[in-house]
């Protein structure tokens, strides 16, 4: 198995394997991934990009979907953004 | 530049996969693309701790001449041609034959609770695990309906979850009849007695269904009916899933004629896989829930039917239909009990994107209508969801798709091929 990544989310590091999702990597702190319309705090359904609920800030592009984005090393992870 | 291929796939799990290899094999230019950032759809998704079956390596690994175009989300459509979005930026890719293999999601209905971080997707939570979420030593409920159940809690336990029992809301009546049914398909047979050897001590309860989870922050019990009354089980991750629609976005938005064997559409295709439309095909789940094997069979057939090649996939009809029978016992046997159609309450979201509550519809027919009024549909996913789970609950049909099918920059959208980041719009 390959070396594992290390990336940043809400500015603390945290370590996963290749390949692994972003979603994956914020779990390892957080289930609090997006803030509804009415302030409820969600976290992923679907795990394949259909529901949207698991849109973080990514390296400063807001929406995406952390479920399709695979972790690149030091990359920048905002939840609740 | 705009790329064209003499066939472009969209949807690269297998029946894409399968697809794009055949076209390839007559000498077409074929490019294969796919939202998610690599090949093997749903059922062959990459897992960051396991090998690939065979199947998927396979699949996967002899794509020579394919342009595999991963991390492409199709937004639009134009003449002949698909307007893409990649992280990027926007592009135009152009087709003489498209085959839409754009496979299926999983049908998530409404129930209180349902909102909680922790309530996943049955499939949903298999995937989140396969891409490295943290299961290990989570207590963990799977409940829903169909063999998929089985499929998403082995993958819980090889990835160190403590899975308490699989709920199943078809009657065991139902359930023991389809299992004797599969000795009509012994690849199938094999591959469910396996999973069922390797999940011997989880508990497959049967009759059963999650009414209600509850917690503060993230999930923490589930109150599931049972035939014999109610149970309340303390849980980490709850993974509820009700079996699979297809996903008929880009065929709708193509104006290809859908079909309705019940509340959810699936792309009318004729006995060469030929929709409405013309040069446009459609393989595997697309066309209606059948499973791996009919994907693999039928995404052949598309490439053979799209490269001019009628007579080879005429030869897999046999087979094909054969196949296909075993999507229509599975839609019998785990057909959806009407109770489920009355989990939510006035107060349960059904939007969970715009947040509009089931009470909030009240008096609506028409999704467009509600749309206008409550919001409900309008938010990111565009009703996927919400629309799905309105349209099993018999409320009213989801509305029509639109461009664009997924959400997408306006850069994409005016074409531009380089894409700047929102801290360029920021001025930062």
């Amino acid at each position: 198995m390959s070396a594992p990544v290390k990336l940043n989310v809400n500015g603390l590091p945290v370590e996963v394997p290749a390949g692994a999702s972003v979603a994956a990597a914020v779990a390892q702190l957080t289930l609090q991934f997006r803030r509804s319309v009415s302030a409820e705090q969600r976290a992923p359904l679907c795990g394949m990009g259909v529901c949207f609920e698991c849109r973080v800030q990514v390296n400063g592009v807001t929406h995406v979907r952390a479920c399709m984005t695979p972790v690149s090393e030091g990359m920048q992870v905002i939840t609740d953004a | 530049m705009p790329d064209r291929y003499d066939v472009l796939v969209v949807g690269a799990g297998p029946a894409g996969l399968a697809a794009a290899r055949t076209a390839a094999a007559h000498g077409a230019r074929v490019g294969l693309l796919d939202a998610q950032p690599r090949p093997g759809g749903q059922v062959w998704r990459h897992d960051v701790r396991r090998k690939a079956p065979r199947a998927a390596r396979d699949a996967i690994g002899k794509l020579q001449g394919v342009d595999v175009l991963a991390s492409h989300s199709v937004v639009a459509i134009e003449s002949s041609a698909l307007r893409v979005e990649t992280p990027q930026g926007g592009q135009l890719v152009a087709y003489g034959s498209l085959i839409l293999a754009t496979g299926a999601r999983e049908l998530l209905l409404p129930f209180p609770g349902w909102t909680l971080p922790g309530v996943t997707g049955a499939g949903g939570l298999q995937a989140l695990t396969k891409q490295g979420w943290p299961v290990a030593g989570k207590r963990v409920v799977i409940a829903g309906s169909g063999p998929l159940l089985l499929a998403a809690a082995d993958t819980l336990r090889k990835h160190g979850a403590h899975v308490l029992g699989i709920y199943e809301q078809a009657p065991a009546a139902s359930v023991h009849a389809f299992a004797g049914q599969l000795r009509h398909w012994p690849a199938r047979a094999a591959q469910a007695i396996g999973l069922r050897l390797r999940l011997a001590a989880v508990p497959y309860h049967f009759g059963s269904f999650v009414r209600r989870a509850h917690g503060s922050d993230t999930v923490q019990r589930v109150d599931i009916d049972t035939p014999t009354g109610t149970q309340t089980v303390e849980c980490d991750l709850l993974g509820v899933g009700y079996g699979l629609v297809p996903n008929t976005e880009l065929a709708q938005l193509l104006g290809c004629t859908m079909d309705y064997p019940g509340p959810h559409p699936h792309v009318g295709v004729d006995r060469l896989l030929r929709t409405s439309v013309g040069s446009v095909y459609a393989a595997g789940e697309a066309g209606g829930i059948g499973g791996l094997a009919v994907a693999r069979l039928e995404g052949v057939m598309a490439g053979h039917v799209a490269t001019g090649h009628s007579m080879a996939a005429h030869a897999l009809l046999p087979q094909r239909d054969r196949e296909r029978r075993f999507g229509t016992l599975l839609a019998r046997h785990f057909a959806l009990h009407p109770r489920l159609h009355t989990l939510a309450d006035k107060d349960t979201l059904v939007c969970r994107c715009e947040d509009v509550t089931l009470g909030e519809l009240e008096g609506f027919s028409d999704a467009r209508a509600a749309k206008l009024a409550t919001r409900c549909g309008m938010g990111a996913c565009q009703g996927r969801i919400c629309g799905t789970a309105l349209a099993e609950l018999g409320r009213f049909p989801r509305s029509g798709a639109r461009p664009p099918i997924f959400p997408a920059r306006l850069a994409t959208l005016a074409g531009l091929t380089t894409l700047p980041s929102d801290d360029a719009y920021r001025g930062s």
